[in-house]
């Protein structure tokens, strides 16, 4: 089950900047690491994150085998306009899992 | 030019003999803790871990939550029943501060697991969760983490208490190749570093937890484990009596502080 945890404050002042953060759940399988009768365990990692804000694209990350299981990101974006925030995370096989969240701008 | 040669070997000898009866001189019992110095491994960790144990948005151990209140309220075994048809999830809460505790048909202490394990045998007729398999760390950190902040409150009753001076001479017992006990650590050491880690007073607050060097959630007996693998001793297998008997000496050990289910260590 994968899922994804993230913290949008729901009200901002138009043109403050505001802190988001992520964490999805994934096991991050470095491609690296071999099992106990030593096979290589492939490959599985989330290799992109796009954030887009009504639409826009404000945020977006390349990630590689080094980072941890269950990856953590936090950036800031300005507060334009009241809409939705939205979160896309892609790994190895194309699979997506997404997220939103709205903001209220005044 | 032997002279000193020979004034030299005596010399480490001497040194060598010194060394070995100053050791063999130091007690084997070890000096609790008093109870005004116990402390959570929450408070020996940097502030970043400690910011990402605090944020519910940060704390990868809440996935495991999640994921325990899915399964939680999800029917399963021959019954048909989920947890929540017979108890809602606020009647959980100030449940994990009593365990490990007596089961009268085990005639031994359980902890958390085996209690959700006897639920799902006996009442839900569904097969038992494996040891540290993630349904059954989802289901016991949800079920713990309605007791966060809540404070650990073991009693030891006639039933438990010779399980508990077990556990207790477990604790203190030295072992394995390393020849240390639990004690000499986490009693006598607490603070001091062991290598780069602060070593921590070894009390049982927020499992099951989520640990960085892990890369994902694990049970205590995980964690005690390690640390007697760390110690060159054998381990036991998951389920171990002697597991839950260090386990109940270590949470009447941690009364009074309070549940921190997820927690996060390094």
């Amino acid at each position: 089950m994968t899922r994804a945890l993230i913290n949008v404050p729901a009200k901002a002042q138009r043109a403050e900047v505001i802190e988001i953060k992520t964490l999805v759940s994934h096991p991050m399988e470095t491609g690296y690491r071999r099992d106990n009768v030593g096979n290589l365990i492939p490959r599985d990692i989330i290799c992109r994150f796009v954030c887009t804000y009504n639409g826009v694209e404000v945020f977006r990350a390349d990630l590689f085998p080094a980072m941890a299981a269950n990856p953590f990101l936090s950036f800031f974006t300005v507060a334009t306009e009241s809409g939705t925030i939205e979160f896309q995370w892609t790994d190895d096989h194309g699979n997506t899992q997404t997220a939103s969240a709205s903001i209220e701008v005044e | 030019m032997s002279g000193p040669t020979k004034d030299l070997r005596i010399g480490n000898t001497g040194a060598l003999v010194l060394a070995i009866l100053s050791l063999a001189a130091s007690p084997a019992w070890t000096t609790e803790i008093p109870a005004a110095d116990r402390r959570s491994g929450y408070e020996f960790m940097s502030p970043e871990t400690k910011a990402m144990q605090d944020d519910d948005g940060s704390n990868p151990g809440m996935f495991w939550v999640l994921d325990g209140e899915a399964l939680w309220n999800s029917k399963d075994g021959a019954s048909n029943l989920s947890c929540a048809d017979c108890h809602t999830s606020a009647s959980m809460r100030g449940v994990a501060v009593h365990y490990p505790v007596f089961d009268v048909d085990y005639k031994r202490p359980i902890d958390l697991g085996e209690r959700i394990n006897i639920c799902r045998s006996k009442r839900q007729n569904a097969t038992p969760f494996r040891f540290e398999s993630k349904e059954l760390l989802a289901l016991t950190a949800f079920v713990a983490h309605q007791s966060r902040g809540a404070a650990i409150q073991v009693t030891i009753d006639e039933r438990l208490r010779p399980f508990f001076a077990i556990g207790r001479e477990l604790f203190e017992r030295r072992q394995g190749q390393l020849n240390i006990s639990c004690a000499q650590c986490h009693d006598d050491n607490w603070g001091k570093r062991l290598a780069g880690n602060v070593i921590t007073q070894a009390h049982p607050t927020g499992y099951p937890l989520y640990r960085l060097e892990w890369q994902t959630i694990g049970s205590l007996q995980r964690r005690l484990r390690n640390c007697l693998i760390g110690m060159r001793a054998e381990a036991y297998s998951y389920g171990a009596i002697e597991y839950v008997e260090l386990e109940l000496y270590l949470a009447w050990r941690a009364n009074g502080l309070k549940i921190e289910t997820p927690a996060v260590r390094p």
